[in-house]
Formats: structure tokens, C-alpha cells, sequence
């Protein structure tokens, strides 16, 4: 683990002279080197990250819903290098209604589904990306599932005479102050039946 | 299912079929085929038997387990995550409670450790055996598939003494494992672990001087270097291209850097180069298991922190805290501190990660599988343009992919 | 060669039945299901065709990949709202008569998953004959739900369509 966390500082310390460092809140965590960048910044840190890092390969593309903090979406670039232990996780947060990113097809080819995914769990579009479109869901499905806004939709069984909750009702969700959390927030609808 | 379009590219009146400039034929693969190894979907765009385009369309089971696991303590996550990879259900638990754990900031105890390692190795075994089987089976090699399956019942009894159920243990648990290992259990995993290289070398037998195998999987799906690094493939797929890349061995996680083991790389980058890693993977599998058996460390199976480990049950008659603690973890659950973590592990099938966020609540705020599968599909136009049709069917069971995987 | 010479010869050689019940004894003791394996269920029905649990005994012979050759739709797996059309295409194209089990928890009633992307239970598509649970079922319980229905075809009572 110690090692790890050596060859991931230096890994932030090698990419600082190629990118512009201002637009970008590097951080160490867990033995993790993770880089908070702008949306204009993020071609140049993935592209420096494959040219002058050697990180030639997009380890994960993913995308996490932070409602109610803003910006509300923050999607999530790993990149590490064939036959290395070397690894960057580079974030970027997005807003807007419908949030906008540039695509990293052109530097990664592996974004191609990745970033289908993501536009369509999230809505998040990735300008310059060669197909666009939904890739889990049917092609005609309105909304985007994994926004924290967006309901389960689960079937509550039907009785006659009654409708027993739905099962996310009933599991507990128990927010950070009655344990030894720390601050977020209550997934929506969690509140009505489950606190106990 | 094969809906057939086609369009006239430009007329060719005495050429044979596969000349360049003939019709174009679009034809549908799936989502209920034979050769799919499960319900994925490939248009293919034919010029006589010559594939020009294939593009893979998934979602056909899509579950929203994600969704699911935001709703669900880490505890009951267990159940859904069981069933994403389901061939390698133990690998897929070792993933997750890596990345709480990490989260946690808990290691489990050395003993738990070595039992969390032999049944990821033993599942490894499984698993490539139903890959065997399966890619034996498309190729129409019968035999093979029926006796792949059968040492594959020798593993899944082993999973069911161990954990009562063949598939989806739910074995593992935040900082360890739920019980020990039952008597009897060492000795019948030696049983298979003995057993397996004369079965290994009978397969070899059947298969490597096989014409027809052979001549069907040689050459066949090629897969370039610079093709599977920048698409994102991992596992036997990148390995078998020529990249020694192994999380086991370059990020050593829960203990692997403790046992010997080597990782078979080859060059070729054909079906025939996958297949031979994945039968080396097997012996290697177990030699990492027969290490294991031989020190298997003693101690407690779980972490000693009665915030994230129900306490032993001999302990609730005698004290009213461990009932406290009980209660509180049953209902409640374990409460990671805020924050994210990844823990990258290999599944048989490549790199298996959790991306798992947490605000310190007892349920994940976002939990996010990084599927080997869903990448390793990505490289299968790649292997396919200008290959003949019947390509199709050994590239998909060459990738070894698990569709639970893809579309969660 | 045996001679008919009493009534009791005739008792003892020669067997009287219906029609029906003929063709139901025949439909009964070569039920070939089609390949339909979705999810989890699928392995566990794959291991229930391998040599262990053979379902080969008991008439499945074979799982064909066309539903046209098929008589049994097995849905072995959890149904997401992309695939029921297919589903219901892939049971339409099968011939009469025919029949569907809902292998698992996913198939008959949505199983573990109860959310917008899985179909609660194959049984708002197409009719189900037998369910069977488990999750996933071991290959014997899918032996006995082929064996419930083996009987179901026998005395007749789920010849054909509702």
C-alpha cells in the first residue's frame, strides 16, 4: 500500500507541467491520485495524461448523481496504463439541464460504450461522440434511470383490500448523524416510510 | 431470430459472391441465439460471408442492479451483486467488500483473507470450465462440453458445502466471511484440486490436436495489441494479445501477493491464444489453491470490530452490548465514512471494479461495476471486420462474456 | 410368433386407448424446449442438460434454437423491458401446442429486482404452465417442473392455448 501511495503522488507531480494546473484540484486519498478538473480543462488532462503519463488505457467511465449538491453530476475518468500499477482517477462536475461534456473517444476508443452509458443512465451529453444513443435502456425510453431523481418504479404487490409499501419503503436508510457518518444527503423518498 | 435486409450497393453480374463491390446484406444476430452466449445482439453487415460491420447492441438484461444496490444496505448488497457476473459470484463479492472495506478502512483477518482467495481461485477454475464448455459447444465438440460441465459440478459442490447454494453464495461479508469452513471441506477441495490436471490434459488432448478445433480457432478473431489496450480490454482478452497485465499480480489486492503463481501471456492475439491462457489460468488457479490448503491460517474468519461484524452468537446469552450490536447491524448496517473508493481485482473475465460512493449513511450513495465484459465487447468488430461469418460465433465465445455483466 | 387364440391373449398383447391419449403420451415424452436461456437460470439449466442431471431422460432431447421446432419455452432468467417484446415474438413463432415454464424467481414473479427494468414475471407476457422456484433452482427442481408438466401434457389438461 505504501508504494502504491509513492508512485501515485508522483504521478500527479509528472502531469503537473503539462496540463493548466489552476483549472485543476489534485488530491491524494486512499492511495489513490484523483484530479478535480474544469470542463475545459478535461481534454488536455486526459490527453496529457495518455501522451506524457503513458496511461494508455481508460480503465472506467462512469458518472454519479450528487443532487442536491451543485453541480449536480460528477463523472468520473480512471486511466492507468497496461501492465502498471500506475493509476489516475481524473473528475469533472457538470451541470445544466442537459449537463454537456466533450467526448474522449478521440483519445480513448474504449469511451465509445462507456460514455453511451452514461448518457444514458445520466443525460449526460458528450459532444463529438460518433453514436449517441441509448444502449441499455429501449431506444424509446424517457428519462434516465440512475438520476437520484428518478423513482425505483417498484410494483407493490397487490391485495385485496390493502397496498403493503414497496420494499425500498420498508429498508432503513438511516442518514449519517445516527451513526458515524458524516454529512450527505437523504436519497429521495427515503424519508416517508423508512426512518424509524 | 434473423431479420435479413438488404441493400444494393452496385450491381455485379459475374462474380462470385464475395467479390468487393456485391450487395450488402444486413443481418440480425440474436437477442435469442445459440451462438450469443446469452441475449446479446449483433447487426451484422454481410458482403457475401465477409463481415464489413458488426455492432454488438446490448441491454437485453438490463436489471438496474445499481439502481437496486442505492436502495439496500451493504449487507443485503451481497445478494444483488452475486448475480452480475454469476459465473464468478465469489470474484464479484471479493470486489465489492474490497472497495467497502477499503472505504472502512478494515482489513479481514489472515484466515478469512486465504478462504476469500481459494474460493476466488476455485470460482476461477469454474468458471473458465463453463467457458470450456460453452465455447466447446458452439464449436459443436459435445464431448467436451459434457465433460467440462461435469468437473464443473465437482466445483459447484464445493461452493455448496461451503456456503449452502451452488450459485450466488452470499458467502463474503464487510470484513471477512459469514461462517468457516465446514469439516471435510479441505479434503474434497484437495479431491478436485488433484483431479484437475489429468482432466486438464485429457481436454488438451481432445482439443490441441484437433483439426477441426484448430482450424476453427487459430487465426481466427484476430486481435491486435494497440486494439485491445485502447478499447479497454481486459483478462484473457489483453492477455491473450500480448499484454501482461494481471490485477493480481500489478496491483496485488486481499492478500494475493503472499502465493506463487505465474500469468500466462501469449502473442497471437487469436481465439486459439485466449483459449490456451485460460486453460494455464486453470493450473494456475490451482496452484494458488493447493498454497492455500497447505497454510491455511488459523484465527477468526471475521474482523473484530463490532461496528462492522455481528458478534459471535455464544456472546449474545452473556452480554447486552453484543445484542445491542447485533440489533444495530442487522437493522441498521455498517456505516462507512464519506467518500469514494475503487479497488481493481481480476475476474476471470478481466479487470472487475466497484466504484462505490458513499456520504456516510448505511446504504452506498452510488455503486458503479466496472464489467470486464462490457469493455471486452467493445473489441468485437475490431476482431470481426473482413472475417468470414462463421467467425462470429467463435469471437463471441472467444471473449467469454457473461451479458449479466454488460447491462446489470 | 405368438398366436391370438383367446380374449385373454388379446389382453395381453394388444393395448386400447384413445387418440388423445396417445398423442398426449407422445407430446409428453419428447417436450423440446427452445433455447432461451436469459440469465443465472440459464447456467443451472445448461447443467441440468449436461450429464449429472440429464434432462435427455426424461424426452428433452434436444433444445432447439428455432422456436418453430420447439414446444417448450423455458424462460430461464430475469425478463428486462427490452426483451419481453422478443420474448413474446419468440413465443408467438412457436408452434401449437405449446408450453412455458417460468424457470426461477425472476420469471415467475420479478424475482430479487423489483424496479423499472424488469418485467414482473413472464407471466404478463405469455402464459405460464408451471413456475418454478429458486434462485437460481437447482437442476433438479427444473426436472420436477418438467415432470409437472410432463403430467399436466399427459392427462390432457394444457393441450394447446388458452
Amino acid at each position: 500500500m505504501d508504494h502504491e501511495a509513492v508512485t501515485q503522488e508522483s504521478l500527479l507531480d509528472r502531469l503537473r507541467p503539462h496540463v493548466p494546473w489552476g483549472l485543476t484540484t489534485p488530491r491524494e486519498e486512499r492511495g489513490r491520485a484523483i484530479i478535480l478538473v474544469t470542463v475545459g480543462a478535461l481534454l488536455d488532462v486526459l490527453g496529457a495524461a495518455r501522451d506524457r503519463l503513458g496511461l494508455d488505457m481508460l480503465v472506467d467511465l462512469t458518472a454519479w448523481d450528487r443532487l442536491p449538491a451543485s453541480p449536480r453530476f460528477e463523472v468520473v475518468y480512471l486511466l492507468g496504463r497496461a501492465g502498471s500499477a500506475d493509476r489516475l482517477t481524473v473528475k469533472v462536475q457538470a451541470d445544466g439541464e442537459p449537463p454537456r461534456l466533450p467526448t474522449a473517444t478521440g483519445l480513448y476508443r474504449a469511451a465509445a460504450f462507456a460514455e453511451r452509458e452514461v448518457y444514458d443512465m445520466f443525460g449526460v451529453v458528450f459532444d463529438g461522440h460518433p453514436d449517441l444513443r441509448r444502449i441499455l435502456m429501449p431506444d424509446d425510453w424517457e428519462g434516465h434511470p440512475l438520476r437520484r431523481d428518478y423513482s425505483l418504479s417498484e410494483e407493490p404487490v397487490e391485495f385485496h383490500g390493502h397496498t403493503p409499501r414497496v420494499p425500498s419503503a420498508i429498508i432503513p436508510y438511516f442518514p449519517p448523524g445516527s451513526g458515524s457518518g458524516s454529512g450527505g444527503a437523504a436519497p429521495p423518498g427515503a424519508g416517508s416510510g423508512a426512518a424509524e | 431470430m434473423s431479420d435479413v435486409r438488404v441493400t444494393r450497393v452496385e450491381r455485379s453480374p459475374a462474380r462470385g459472391p464475395n467479390h468487393a463491390g456485391g450487395e450488402v446484406l444486413t443481418l440480425n444476430v440474436g437477442p435469442q441465439h445459440p451462438g450469443t452466449h446469452g441475449v446479446l445482439r449483433v447487426v451484422v453487415d454481410l458482403e457475401g460471408e465477409i463481415i464489413r460491420r458488426a455492432a454488438p447492441e446490448i441491454g437485453y438484461l438490463h436489471t438496474g442492479i445499481e439502481k437496486e444496490m442505492e436502495a439496500r444496505t451493504y449487507l443485503q448488497n451481497v445478494t444483488l451483486v452475486d448475480r452480475i457476473e454469476y459465473l464468478a459470484s465469489y470474484n464479484e463479492e471479493m470486489a465489492f467488500y474490497q472497495a467497502v472495506e477499503r472505504l472502512l478502512g478494515v482489513e479481514p483477518p489472515p484466515r478469512a483473507r486465504a478462504i476469500r482467495i481459494l474460493m476466488c481461485e476455485l470460482n476461477r477454475i469454474g468458471s473458465h470450465l463453463m467457458f470450456l464448455a460453452a465455447g466447446t459447444l458452439d464449436v459443436n465438440v459435445t464431448s467436451v462440453f459434457m465433460y467440462a460441465m461435469t468437473d464443473r459440478e465437482r466445483y459447484l459442490d464445493l461452493s455448496e458445502m461451503l456456503s449452502g447454494q451452488r450459485m450466488m453464495p452470499g458467502y463474503f461479508r464487510p470484513g471477512g466471511v459469514a461462517q468457516d469452513l465446514p469439516d471435510g471441506f479441505v479434503a474434497a477441495a484437495r479431491a478436485f484440486l488433484n483431479d484437475l490436471p489429468g482432466r486438464l490434459d485429457e481436454y488438451g488432448r481432445l482439443l490441441n490436436d484437433n483439426l477441426i478445433w484448430r482450424e476453427r480457432l487459430e487465426g481466427t478473431a484476430p486481435l491486435s495489441r494497440e486494439d485491445a489496450i485502447a478499447l479497454g480490454a481486459t483478462g484473457p482478452v489483453l492477455r491473450g494479445s500480448g499484454v501482461a497485465h494481471d490485477c493480481r499480480k500489478v496491483l496485488p489486492y486481499g492478500g494475493y501477493e503472499d502465493y506463487d503463481f505465474d500469468v500466462p501471456v501469449r502473442g497471437e492475439g487469436d481465439a486459439y491464444a485466449r483459449y490456451l491462457v485460460r486453460m494455464e489460468e486453470m493450473r494456475q488457479s490451482r496452484r494458488i489453491a493447493l498454497q492455500i490448503l497447505d497454510r491455511l491460517p488459523d484465527g477468526p474468519i471475521i474482523v473484530d470490530d463490532r461496528k462492522i461484524a455481528l458478534p459471535p452468537r455464544a456472546e449474545l446469552a452473556r452480554s447486552m452490548e453484543a445484542v445491542i450490536h447485533q440489533f444495530k447491524l442487522v437493522s441498521e448496517g455498517i456505516h462507512p465514512p464519506a467518500g469514494d473508493s475503487y479497488v481493481a481485482t481480476e475476474s476471470p473475465r478481466g479487470e472487475k471494479g466497484y466504484f462505490v460512493v458513499s456520504d456516510g449513511s448505511n446504504r452506498p450513495v452510488r455503486v458503479h461495476v466496472r464489467a470486464p465484459s462490457f469493455y471486452n465487447l467493445q473489441t468485437l468488430p475490431a476482431m470481426l471486420v473482413g472475417r468470414p461469418l462463421s467467425d462470429l460465433v467463435v469471437a463471441i465465445a472467444s471473449l467469454d462474456i457473461v451479458l449479466g455483466d454488460i447491462d446489470r | 410368433m405368438g398366436v391370438i387364440r383367446s380374449e385373454r391373449d388379446v389382453e395381453r398383447n394388444v393395448l386400447t386407448t384413445t387418440v388423445d391419449r396417445v398423442l398426449n403420451w407422445a407430446r409428453a415424452g419428447s417436450v423440446w424446449p427452445v433455447q432461451f436461456g436469459l440469465a443465472c437460470c440459464a447456467i443451472e439449466m445448461i447443467a441440468s442438460a449436461a450429464s449429472r442431471f440429464d434432462i435427455a431422460r426424461y424426452g428433452s432431447e434436444l433444445f432447439r434454437a428455432s422456436p418453430r421446432q420447439a414446444d417448450l419455452m423455458i424462460v430461464a432468467g430475469r425478463v428486462s423491458q427490452k426483451m419481453a417484446p422478443v420474448l413474446r415474438h419468440i413465443y408467438d413463432q412457436m408452434l401449437e401446442p405449446k408450453w412455458v415454464i417460468a424457470m426461477g424467481d425472476c420469471a415467475s414473479t420479478g424475482g430479487l429486482y423489483n424496479n423499472y427494468a424488469v418485467v414482473q414475471g413472464v407471466d404478463k407476457v405469455v402464459h405460464v404452465d408451471v413456475y418454478i422456484a429458486g434462485c437460481p433452482p437447482r437442476p433438479e427442481a427444473l426436472l420436477h417442473g418438467l415432470g409437472l408438466l410432463q403430467d399436466l401434457i399427459a392427462r390432457g389438461a394444457t393441450a394447446g392455448q388458452r
